[in-house]
């Protein structure tokens, strides 16, 4: 890439650059139009609420206050929910990468018997599938209903990431597993001491793409939960944001109808940060293995 | 040949211990489903079970589409994803093609850091995040205030929920959707635009004739993926944005098929219009994939 940077220069005529400038300026724009809308959240969610109310953002520091949070963290609805995401979440990760990256080795495996089979088994599952209300009458008919299970179980094997796992495997030099037979390993045992050991790359990458979809999720929470105490964090924030219901101990004072307006404004605001940071901060940290899966996905 | 079988079998049953699971739950959660499809025939009873309720043939499906909502809720489906579709497609590519200009990597990254962020937000905020922004007293009506001195009640206008619907949509998806054509782009060959140079080939000349060709591959299969998912397109999202007075707009097929099946509890009804979607869904895929055959020689299967 860089070496065609000096004839790059070179060469370039007065309409080239021209054009590289626009270029510039234009994404410069793309970075401004995708971060104002955050900085404003964020900035919304420490303003004072008859403030913003009336005069928008204010950088007076007079005008700050972290009241929004208090009454998030007061209640308890939105932590509880926090939780219960964590928690499906990670449940949601450990069972889906497991019966992948398991279901992945076993395909790689050139002379194994059936294999055509199951390989049509899984890519018919690909293309077809039986829609919204089947599939949640088969959850309800196992008595998921209401269980975290229901969360966890469903949609755990994708097929597109089991694909992409036969093709990481399949990428492992066959000598390395002949060699250890001969030394005498099971095939177990050259599953968990030599394949997985390499296919740390791909496993962290379909772990955290899988961590992050379910964290986002809210809509088999929404048809599949009632319990109230089981809500994962984003129909929490449903809730809030979308159906305006504030929860009553985030305005537990007797305030007038038009101030709890404003103040319920503040909480919406203060719980699209709380419930967006975690991701935000964390996903600079993982960029590279983002880039690194989209390579191991065009491979094919 | 079957011994020689069943001994492989034996020998390497460990492998078919790790396929289970995986073997299992998409036998339970996909191909059981497909079975129920077969509701969408029937008048479904719990109580009665698959084989204990009466078959009814076609009549969901006729009374789906003969329903005086049927025309608006299809083309409300249809407008909504290919419009996505057009308009959105293109953004990633000419988005990477830009940032594929940028000599200096460290700037470039911090670009792509920040144009990847809205990816990470879910669904649910995005709404969230639009109904505060679009409402009456919100900053954006704030802003055109300068200008009108009505505000816009975007989210109760139905001409305004696909507008709506798409540039959100781009805005949080089109940098994330740019990374496989920018992991394209830097496979691609710095000779032959040296070459080119040489050729007096102009900036632009080079962008369409080598770094759009590289492109093209990448830009076919997904394509293809795209018109397959066109019938299922932002299910979730058109859900959180409804209200009742953009309904209009805003009522597509899959959003129906939760409010009837679901919501309401009719489940044949549901499930014979979740098949319908499901099948021209499927038949998008296959034209789709054929017609770019036909084109260029990528295919997806």
């Amino acid at each position: 890439m860089s070496s065609s940077k000096s004839t790059h220069l070179l060469n370039s005529s007065k309409t080239d650059r021209i054009i590289l400038l626009v270029n510039k300026v234009l994404l410069g724009l793309v970075v401004v139009v995708v971060t104002v809308p955050l900085l404003y959240v964020l900035l919304g969610s420490f303003l004072q609420p008859q403030i913003l109310a009336t005069k928008g953002l204010s950088f007076n520091p007079d005008h700050w206050t972290v009241d929004g949070y208090i009454r998030i963290f007061q209640d308890g609805t939105i932590m509880r929910g926090f939780f219960n995401s964590v928690l499906y979440a990670s449940g949601f990760t450990f069972v889906a990468i497991s019966f992948t990256v398991l279901a992945g080795y076993a395909l790689s495996v050139d002379d194994l018997v059936g294999k055509k089979f199951f390989v049509i088994f899984f890519l018919v599952a690909m293309f077809f599938n039986g829609g919204m209300i089947p599939t949640y009458l088969v959850v309800r008919s196992l008595g998921l209903l209401n269980t975290p299970w229901a969360i966890i179980l469903p949609g755990a094997v994708g097929v597109w990431n089991l694909i992409l796992a036969r093709t990481y495997f399949k990428a492992i030099p066959i000598e390395l597993k002949e060699a250890a037979r001969i030394d005498g390993a099971s095939d177990l045992m050259i599953f968990w001491k030599i394949v997985l050991p390499l296919a740390k790359p791909i496993i962290f990458v379909l772990a955290l793409f899988a961590f992050i979809g379910q964290w986002n999720a809210y809509f088999q929470a929404m048809i599949y939960l009632d319990d109230r105490s089981l809500y994962p964090l984003q129909l929490v924030l449903r809730e809030i944001l979308i159906q305006n219901e504030v929860q009553p101990g985030m305005i537990a004072d007797q305030l007038a109808r038009a101030e709890m307006q404003k103040i319920a404004e503040m909480i919406k605001y203060s719980s699209i940060v709380v419930a967006s940071l975690p991701l935000l901060i964390m996903y600079p940290f993982f960029q590279k293995y983002f880039e690194k899966g989209v390579m191991v996905g065009s491979l094919k | 040949m079957k011994r020689n079988r069943m001994a492989y079998i034996k020998k390497n049953w460990v492998l078919y211990l790790f396929l289970a699971p995986a073997l299992l739950s998409v036998f339970i959660f996909n191909y059981i489903p497909m079975y129920g499809v077969l509701i969408a025939f029937q008048n479904f009873s719990v109580t009665k079970g698959i084989w204990g309720s009466d078959w009814v043939g076609l009549a969901h499906f006729t009374s789906f589409l003969t329903s005086p909502n049927f025309l608006q809720i299809f083309l409300n489906t249809i407008k909504l994803s290919s419009y996505e579709l057009l308009i959105g497609f293109p953004v990633p590519v000419i988005l990477a093609l830009m940032l594929h200009q940028i000599r200096r990597s460290g700037i470039k990254k911090n670009i792509q850091l920040v144009i990847y962020a809205p990816y990470f937000i879910s669904t649910v905020v995005i709404a969230g995040m639009l109904f505060l922004f679009l409402s009456p007293a919100g900053p954006i009506n704030g802003l055109l205030g300068l200008f009108m001195n009505r505000p816009v009640s975007f989210m109760s206008e139905p001409d305004y929920f696909r507008t709506i619907f798409i540039t959100s949509g781009i805005w949080q998806g089109a940098g994330f959707a740019s990374i496989v054509y920018v992991a394209a782009l830097s496979n691609s060959d710095p000779q032959l635009h040296d070459a080119a140079t040489i050729d007096g080939a102009s900036l632009l000349q080079r962008i369409w004739h080598i770094d759009l060709q590289v492109l093209k591959p990448v830009m076919a299969v997904l394509f293809i993926l795209a018109i397959g998912g066109i019938m299922g397109v932002g299910f979730e999202k058109a859900y959180l944005l409804q209200t009742d007075r953009n309904l209009p707009a805003s009522e597509i097929i899959d959003t129906y098929v939760y409010k009837r099946g679901l919501l309401a509890g009719d489940w044949s009804f549901g499930a014979a219009v979740g098949l319908f979607n499901t099948v021209i869904g499927l038949v998008l895929l296959a034209t789709a994939n054929q017609v770019v055959k036909k084109l260029k020689g990528e295919t997806l299967y």
